[in-house]
């Protein structure tokens, strides 16, 4: 811990150094919410300089599910079909209710913390579907599912697409990135290779973060659009070869929707076996969902680090973590949550 | 969502394994890990083992960053 506290002292002192450096002033995205979480929690953002921005991506996969899908699946529950999902699913408001509330309402609704549960629910309810959320850590958990027979409505989506959109987009005139740590795990630090962009892949201790927000800084002064992984204990050049071949086998790659940044070519995750999509098994009832009306909520502006959750003017006032207007607001690495946790 | 976990693998049986978490022991499915012995350190998601921590290349590679960044080259 000593040594710890050491490391993040000497890597102030290189992040200072490096951003003398600089220019200008830069601004780099956290891609993932579990590091927003460490730099709010550490208040890592007051110990920078003044032209190193930290701003928060759309690394949340509870957040950037679209309202449309999540109306979808709170229709299935409420017309009978039983549904399995992780806790964080549970409370995110649909267009009329959650699946809290279809579950208030007698739907067979089931929270799980591992898809291994799910098979054990299947005994009772043969007929259960799983719906799958979440980036490329938590998708191969929904391939062993359909692997075991249980139709998934998926809406797994991949991180380098989104990043892609980010940079296409520029709005936010992000010039580096931390790549999120768990995520690459699985896919490797050879994903991100095409990008053309300065990137880090992180770990998640405060010493692992300024460490990244070091090199980032060092790999942004020298103008290399490269990626460094800084989280070899975790990650490496190939990624999790095993799960990427059951990733393969069970999802193709297709267009998905995304919170905020709309509809992004290859970046989600599509059932292959048609028999074992629960988009397409229910098909009948889905038919009947309509596009969902807009709130005022800026979710999509917060994913794209356009806005910073306190400017959204249902911050704090009509949306919060009890009454949650937003997805944001949901899950406990969404942005808008972890704000209000740290009492911003 | 994406957060994991280390643990201790304490004993195996097909694609289950028994793992402590500094105290709180569960069992967890391994399916997506090869070659997993009693006593690797594992990285746990929602009930699945995702990767075996190395740490002799983790500390080599992590020696080399901090020298890359004490002579300005990353």
């Amino acid at each position: 811990m000593m040594e710890d506290k050491r490391l993040c002292y000497s890597h102030l002192d290189s992040i200072r150094d490096t951003a003398g450096k600089l220019a200008g002033s830069v601004t780099l995205m956290e891609i993932c919410g579990g590091h927003t979480n460490v730099i709010m929690k550490y208040g890592i953002r007051k110990l920078l300089p003044d032209n190193v921005r930290l701003i928060s991506g759309p690394g949340c996969p509870v957040c950037v599910a679209s309202q449309y899908d999540i109306d979808c699946v709170i229709e299935l529950a409420g017309r009978g079909v039983p549904v399995a999902t992780y806790g964080d699913m549970m409370r995110v408001p649909g267009s009329v209710k959650s699946l809290d509330g279809a579950k208030a309402e007698g739907g067979r609704v089931f929270e799980v913390y591992s898809t291994t549960e799910v098979i054990k629910i299947r005994e009772k309810h043969p007929d259960i579907i799983f719906f799958g959320v979440g980036f490329e850590t938590t998708s191969p958990m929904s391939a062993f599912l359909i692997s075991n027979d249980i139709p998934v409505f998926s809406v797994h989506k991949l991180v380098p697409p989104a990043i892609k959109a980010l940079l296409a987009e520029g709005a936010a005139g992000i010039t580096g990135f931390i790549d999120p740590g768990h995520v690459s795990t699985i896919i490797g630090a050879k994903a991100y290779r095409d990008i053309k962009s300065p990137q880090v892949i992180s770990g998640f201790t405060p010493e692992q973060v300024l460490r990244s927000v070091s090199i980032l800084l060092e790999l942004i002064v020298d103008c290399r659009e490269e990626v460094i992984n800084c989280y070899p204990e975790a990650v490496s050049e190939e990624g999790n070869e095993g799960a990427l071949e059951l990733l393969a086998s069970r999802f193709k790659v297709a267009d998905s929707s995304w919170r905020g940044l709309g509809v992004l070519p290859d970046s989600g995750l599509e059932v292959r076996d048609e028999g074992l999509d629960a988009r397409l098994i229910h098909q009948d009832i889905l038919s009947g969902v309509a596009e969902p009306l807009k709130t005022g909520c800026m979710c999509g502006q917060v994913l794209k680090g356009l806005l910073e959750p306190n400017q959204c003017p249902l911050y704090r006032k009509e949306c919060t973590p009890t009454d949650p207007k937003g997805a944001c607001m949901v899950s406990e690495e969404g942005g808008c949550a972890i704000y209000y946790r740290y009492g911003k | 969502m994406c957060y994991a976990v280390p643990a201790r693998v304490l004993g195996l049986s097909g694609n289950d394994a028994r793992v402590d978490y500094g105290g709180v022991v569960k069992t967890v499915n391994v399916s997506l890990i090869e070659d997993l012995a009693v006593d690797d350190y594992v990285l746990v998601h929602a009930g699945f083992a995702i990767e075996k921590l190395s740490r002799k290349s983790a500390e080599e590679s992590l020696a080399l960053i901090a020298q890359m960044m004490w002579s300005g080259k990353v």
